[in-house]
């Protein structure tokens, strides 16, 4: 197998959100080295800027950093739940990775969400529906992607709880009646129903009891290594960075302030918040 | 064909949160290394062996010169390598084996030794049988199998490590201190499955203090003193 740089399943460039309403110099006066993310000028609020990475197929890439440092933000543009204000975006899967999936419609933009990405939330009640059962909820997914028979939904939904190791006798139950770490392997289940080649996953052990958080990261682990899924993994929590990822990318104020390899981050920070970061960890 | 040539290499510790202390841990660095080649990296502790193994497996960044790596798709400077393209090439050709074991929790000892050897080989109890004999010529006793390697003797992971760094016949092995804390036929065992690897084909760097492993390993010895290369010995 030779390297092939052309090789990348997601591509993305100069991403960046705004709130507020810039001004030229809102850019040049926010950041790390101001120490804020806040124009001075016109108060308006970078969340995140300029980012630019490249993930390959399989890959597991970390985004690290402190609360308000933009990192949910990138992933949720990328999700489309919120508009970039600039940058663009290019999915491999979807028109051999010629169309800046950011600029589509949003048809366009439900189909790539339904059938070529997932999405874990930090929180379990912004990626499933507590109205309908645990099995409905994955059905949901399966039906926004076209699939229609019963049996078949069924039987996909069944397999992905036995995977995920949530008791198939509690299939139609509503997830609002399981724990914490129930709803959150629900969640996964649902988020990789249509067999995505890319997934997100936001803050997915945040305030899980260690032995909960410990069986989410083996299954998110086991995905990783029997299905091949690129993964995009939020947190700021460094032990959970270093046993999933490859690759890493550091975020203070909005911005990249270092990306590497995992080993290296942690163990040759090159950037001063890398550096306190890693100095920090327990 | 040369497997590496370090050149001019250096590396300073720039430590921002000590009033950006700098640290020099290595400096002026050169050597080769021909393809399938052993050779033994010594000097006291603090001489800079590990963190010139670092960086050249990518885990510290080299602050100058060039480690040129011969891959099998042609030569490249690892210093300047793209991530994707070192992570590519730990998968399939370099492997690092540290001096303790840092493994993913709750996998098994013989799973722990099976990850690289799950890449190339589909049938995952093929591999594990493979393992398991590794294990045992290590002598590992047998309950400890399926245990998970946090809760062994230090003994015991050193041969978990060794197994699992050296099981895929990697290309191009780093390995630090790998008889360290073995009884004395273990340290034959060990040495014996690196030195058929090199058989193989496959170049080894490797730290260590233990005079009686170097003598059986290495065609060259390179010695390092603050940092800096203070000798080079041809091994007879």
């Amino acid at each position: 197998m030779t390297f092939n740089q052309d090789n990348w399943l997601l591509r993305v460039r100069n991403l960046t959100k705004i709130y507020g309403e810039p001004n030229e110099r809102t850019l040049a006066q926010t950041g790390p080295e101001f120490g804020s993310n806040i124009c001075p000028e016109t108060e308006s609020i970078v969340a995140c800027a300029d980012i630019s990475f490249d993930l390959y197929p399989g890959e597991v890439l970390g985004i690290v950093g402190e609360s308000g440092s933009g990192k949910s933000t990138v992933v949720k543009m990328l999700y489309f739940d919120f508009e970039k204000t600039f940058g663009s975006a290019w999915l491999k899967p979807y028109n051999n990775g010629l169309i800046d999936i950011l600029q589509e419609s949003n048809q366009r933009k439900r189909y790539i969400r339904n059938n070529l990405m997932g999405m874990v939330y930090q929180n379990p009640r912004d990626g499933l529906n507590f109205g309908f059962s645990s099995g409905g909820n994955i059905a949901e997914k399966l039906i926004m992607a076209g699939q229609m028979n019963v049996g078949s939904i069924r039987a996909r939904a069944a397999d992905l709880l036995t995977k995920t190791e949530v008791p198939v006798q509690r299939m139609d139950h509503r997830p609002g009646t399981f724990s914490g770490g129930m709803q959150q392997r629900v969640q996964i289940s649902k988020a990789i129903a249509n067999n995505p080649p890319l997934l997100f996953l936001d803050e997915v052990t945040t305030g899980l009891d260690v032995s909960v958080q410990a069986k989410v990261l083996d299954l998110i682990r086991e995905l990783q290594t029997t299905l091949g899924i690129a993964m995009i993994v939020v947190s700021h929590d460094l032990s959970v960075i270093r046993m999933l990822t490859d690759r890493v990318m550091v975020m203070k104020n909005g911005r990249i302030v270092e990306s590497g390899l995992t080993d290296q981050i942690l163990q040759d920070p090159q950037h001063e918040y890398s550096q306190l970061l890693v100095s920090s960890l327990l | 064909m040369n497997i590496l040539e370090v050149n001019n290499l250096s590396k300073v510790f720039k430590l921002h949160i000590l009033n950006n202390k700098k640290l020099e841990a290595l400096a002026d660095i050169n050597f080769t290394m021909k393809e399938g080649e052993i050779i033994g990296l010594t000097g006291k502790s603090g001489s800079g062996k590990s963190s010139l193994m670092k960086c050249i497996y990518r885990t510290y960044l080299a602050s100058s010169g060039e480690i040129i790596y011969g891959s099998k798709d042609g030569y490249l400077d690892l210093v300047k390598a793209d991530d994707h393209r070192i992570i590519e090439l730990r998968k399939n050709e370099i492997n690092y084996c540290s001096q303790f074991l840092s493994v993913i929790p709750r996998v098994t000892a013989v799973d722990v030794v099976c990850e690289n050897l799950f890449r190339i080989e589909k049938d995952k109890e093929a591999a594990r049988a493979k393992a398991k004999q590794m294990l045992e010529q290590l002598a590992l006793p047998g309950e400890l199998f399926d245990a998970f390697p946090v809760t062994f003797s230090g003994g015991e992971q050193q041969r978990v490590n060794v197994a699992r760094s050296i099981i895929a016949s990697p290309r191009f092995l780093l390995i630090d201190e790998p008889t360290a804390s073995l009884d004395a036929r273990t340290k034959d065992v060990v040495i014996d499955m690196i030195l058929s690897l090199k058989r193989n084909g496959t170049s080894v760097l490797c730290i260590s203090h233990d005079e009686y492993a170097l003598d059986r390993l290495c065609d060259r010895r390179i010695d390092l003193q603050f940092g800096r290369i203070n000798e080079v010995e041809i091994v007879e």
